[in-house]
């Protein structure tokens, strides 16, 4: 229909009689499915063994508890992070492999071990995966997960739009991991490069898979958006005002804002791809009076709030953090909050510095460079505050601060190095260098340590029971040394000139560094697997690690520590009603740590439901049908689609109520279990905990 | 800023639970969500409009100009077929104040069969154009043309059908609270369907013609 495509094409299976001209001979896409058939089939046969499937589909699967939801989020990025990274290490072994006219080249590739079409979809997959499948999941999840909790609030505002963000979330990773091996993935970069992008000089699937995975995760961002905004402007406890709304909260609002406002325009940045591939029309074609910088305008008009969408949150486990182990306030709330609603104001004015060689003249190349340096300002403002925060606290270095840690100092190089391409002269000629990818990695490590310093300092508070200590602080120091030893390397190449997405390199003399990286890539994979040992050996020692009170750092300061680890159902017993910025602190030091309420009362929960899931299948099953043009399938999912949503507003039995009596006996189980530990705990902070009531508190 | 120890007087005294209900009203918190929708909805046409700026006059090497496709004459019954949509639509409301649940169904009803005929106008008036060889698959132009008509024509069809299932509702089950908040929604998302179609007609037909 509408286009001449390469290949056949019938009405009954669409494209996917190319499949059968394809080729299934490299052994690194067998390796990866063998990977994916082992792991895939040890859950699904361990679910099986141990007949876990209805419960999995009771208590997950068809769920709309905020942190049920949010736990499946992080899984989800956690998983996609891990493939992320295995393609990373293939760029890098790759590179390291192919340089010189003399290396060496196997399975059927010229130099190093990968075909250059093969290294361009790796790199595109990469790219894709970890921004808006990996990174992206985790930081929803994160804000899914405590927001609600450090709000106050019994759930979300919209459960069921919640489960739907997931699903959909779900669904393009899934899409993600089908491209692997059903077809091809994109190889026309993150970015989408258009023409390059078009049907003309990309005739197969691989854009199409790129695209819909695109288009999906941008629906579920937007939807998950309105969900966080309305929840933080509507649910928050008593005494609560905006300003006195813990930083994480503040850093979701200003993400969540950047996330409402810049989606759609991916969604219509892709949109038009979409029609220009599906339908023919001229919108980036080199031909027909299509103009190709439009769309990278409008992807970029995205792009760039995107890159404050993942960081804001990364701030705000950062700002969460070392307050907690500095056991002081953060220094000068307030300032942070404007620091953060100003991060995501600039945001939306420096989108152009991602092509400021597309020659838009020195007016207006001049206005976005003084804009993008701007953004050093409020971002300047969080390190001074969480350097003065520390400044004569009792910092401790647990595995959370180490990362937070991490995470300051990578900030201050990838800002400097960002404010060196703020600079349009240096732009031109460090364009598409690998100092420009060595520094937005570096931006992308602030990110990761973050997550994994708010993964050990939550962990607890989501299951019960800690992380272990001393493999959390080996995965530390290997993630670090994996960290330098890759990218330092990387901006000295880039000085050299050494340009991106390079499937061969020319000049020997680059060799060494290319090393020390392969040096960093192993590093990193050690980080990975003292990673996955820390999470076996912590839930085998679970019982040993239990966290005793519902305070699981004795020093942590914001309302989701007023409720039991791991949190119940329903948050909290009865509302909290909150006094402080720092309520829980204000509770500690003022020996106010009962989480026994005078009384409790009715509450309404909303119901479990599975039309989300439903609908998540219809939309799977609709770009898979989309990327292999079977109309029919696709026709019949839209059907499916509409069909779920009438049939869910005509559902009324959508919610339920604990009656007081049967809260109370659930809190009172849960209140017997840690109460004496609780009293011993209270005095045990209270004697560290002392002088801050005059001294710190006030800041 | 934190509460000062000293001030208070007796800090057993402090209250630190409400078993009071969540003083959410429903309804209330469905608009709010919906009006951030509406926002993101906004930046939809925003991006589709500051594409019509790149394409208005993107014609390629087809000879068909914007002249020849546009007729802000023609496109002035179908915005006058939406416009009443949208008054009716407001009658409803009008009627849901009064709590009188015939008259609601009789402007809803008004609301729904205009709506249809502004969107059957509109299929018929592309049909032609197809006919004569503008189709979206000719020029740049044409192609943002067709797009950004259509944008809002979806978003017209999504109207429709959220319409019949809300009169249906309301016939079925009356003004609960759940039909209520998606009533309500529902006006606004028809209401910013003129506002749309007011800077759609400005943009595209008188501007484009001038």
């Amino acid at each position: 229909m509408f286009m001449n495509l390469q290949g056949p094409w019938d009405p009954l299976f669409g494209r996917l009689p190319m499949l059968l001209d394809l080729q299934y001979n490299n052994p690194w896409i067998m390796f990866a499915f063998a990977l994916v058939v082992l792991g895939g089939g040890t859950v699904v046969a361990a679910l099986t063994y141990y007949k876990l499937w209805g419960w999995l589909w009771r208590d997950w699967l068809t769920t709309v508890d905020h942190k049920k939801i949010g736990i499946m989020y992080i899984i989800i990025g956690l998983v996609m992070l891990f493939r992320g990274f295995f393609e990373a290490a293939m760029i890098r072994t790759h590179q390291a492999m192919a340089v010189g006219p003399d290396s060496p080249g196997i399975l059927g590739a010229a130099h190093g071990y990968l075909t250059p079409f093969h290294i361009s979809e790796i790199f595109t997959v990469h790219g894709t995966l970890m921004i808006l499948l990996a990174v992206t999941p985790i930081l929803v999840g994160f804000m899914n997960l405590i927001v609600p909790l450090q709000i106050g609030a019994r759930d979300m505002a919209y459960p069921f739009l919640n489960a739907v963000g997931l699903w959909l979330t779900a669904m393009a990773a899934g899409l993600c991991m089908v491209s692997l091996f059903v077809g091809s993935f994109s190889h026309a970069g993150w970015v989408g490069l258009t023409p390059l992008t078009e049907l003309d000089h990309s005739p197969g699937v691989g854009v199409d898979y790129w695209i819909w995975i695109l288009q999906i995760s941008s629906i579920a961002s937007t939807v998950g958006a309105v969900n966080l905004i309305a929840t933080m402007l509507k649910m928050r406890a008593p005494g609560m005002s905006l300003m006195r709304m813990p930083i994480f909260s503040w850093t979701a609002m200003g993400t969540n804002i950047i996330a409402l406002t810049s989606f759609p325009l991916l969604t219509v940045a892709i949109a038009l791809l979409t029609l220009d591939r599906y339908v023919g029309t001229h919108f980036f074609t080199a031909d027909g009076g299509g103009n190709f910088m439009m769309y990278t305008n409008l992807f970029w008009l995205w792009g760039h709030p995107e890159v404050y969408f993942v960081v804001l949150p990364a701030f705000g486990f950062i700002s969460e953090i070392i307050p907690t182990f500095s056991e002081k306030p953060l220094f000068n709330h307030t300032s942070m909050i404007f620091a953060t609603m100003m991060i995501a104001g600039v945001s939306w004015l420096v989108w152009l510095h991602h092509f400021f060689i597309m020659g838009s003249g020195p007016q207006v190349n001049t206005f976005f460079s003084i804009a993008t340096m701007l953004v050093g300002i409020p971002t300047g403002v969080k390190v001074f505050n969480w350097a003065f925060t520390m400044f004569r606290g009792r910092v401790r270095l647990e595995t959370p601060m180490l990362w937070a840690l991490g995470s300051v100092l990578l900030l201050i190089g990838g800002g400097m190095t960002g404010m060196m391409l703020a600079i349009p002269a240096i732009n031109y000629v460090s364009h598409n260098s690998v100092f420009v990818v060595a520094h937005f990695h570096n931006m992308f490590l602030i990110i990761a340590f973050a997550i994994f310093g708010a993964v050990t300092y939550w962990w607890p508070k989501a299951f019960g029971f800690y992380l272990d200590e001393k493999l959390g602080k080996i995965f530390f120091w290997l993630f670090w040394g994996g960290s330098v030893f890759v990218f330092v390397p990387m901006y000295a190449l880039g000085f050299l000139g050494m340009t991106r997405r390079l499937d061969y390199i020319a000049h020997p003399s680059w060799w060494p560094l290319l090393m020390l990286e392969v040096v960093g890539i192993a590093l990193y994979a050690a980080s990975v697997a003292a990673f996955v040992l820390q999470v076996y050996v912590s839930i085998r020692d679970r019982e040993k690690n239990r966290v005793r009170t519902s305070d699981a750092w004795e020093t942590s300061r914001s309302l989701e520590w007023a409720t039991h680890c791991p949190p119940p159902f329903y948050n909290f017993g009865a509302t909290p009603i909150v006094h402080s910025n720092d309520e829980w602190a204000w509770r500690r030091e003022h020996r106010l740590t009962t989480l026994k309420p005078e009384n409790y009362s009715d509450t309404h929960m909303p119901k479990n439901t599975a039309v989300p899931i439903v609908l998540g299948f219809f939309v799977g099953l609709f770009s898979i049908a989309a990327v292999w043009r079977v109309w029919w399938v696709m026709g019949l999912c839209v059907i499916g689609m509409i069909a779920t949503l009438i049939f869910r507003a005509f559902q009324k039995d959508v919610d339920y109520v604990i009656p007081a009596d049967e809260m109370e006996a659930m809190e009172r189980e849960k209140l017997d279990q840690i109460d004496h530990r609780a009293q011993d705990s209270a005095q045990q902070t209270g004697e560290m905990g002392e002088p801050e009531i005059d001294g710190h508190a006030h800041g | 800023m934190s509460t000062d120890l000293s001030r208070v007087a007796d800090p057993g005294s402090i209250k630190l639970y409400t078993t009071e209900p969540d003083h959410h009203d429903p309804i209330t918190l469905r608009s709010i969500g919906f009006w951030l929708y509406m926002m993101s909805d906004i930046m939809i046409f925003a991006g589709l409009f500051a594409a019509h700026g790149v394409y208005g006059d993107a014609y390629g090497t087809s000879k068909i100009t914007a002249a020849q496709v546009i007729d802000p004459i023609s496109a002035l019954f179908p915005t006058l077929f939406l416009f009443s949509s949208v008054l009716f639509f407001g009658l409803a409301g009008v009627a849901l104040k009064n709590n009188d649940r015939k008259e609601v169904l009789r402007w809803m009803t008004a609301a729904f069969v205009v709506g249809l005929v502004f969107v059957l106008q509109e299929i018929w008036e592309f049909v032609k154009l197809a006919q004569e060889g503008a189709v979206p698959q000719a020029s740049a132009f044409l192609s943002d043309f067709w797009t950004i008509v259509w944008a809002h024509g979806l978003h017209v069809i999504v109207g429709l059908i959220w319409m019949a299932v809300v009169l249906i509702q309301v016939l079925r089950d009356g003004f609960t609270e759940a039909v209520v908040g998606r009533f309500l929604n529902l006006r606004i998302f028809w209401f910013f369907q003129a506002v749309v179609w007011v800077f759609v007609y400005t943009f595209v037909y008188l501007m484009g013609v001038s």
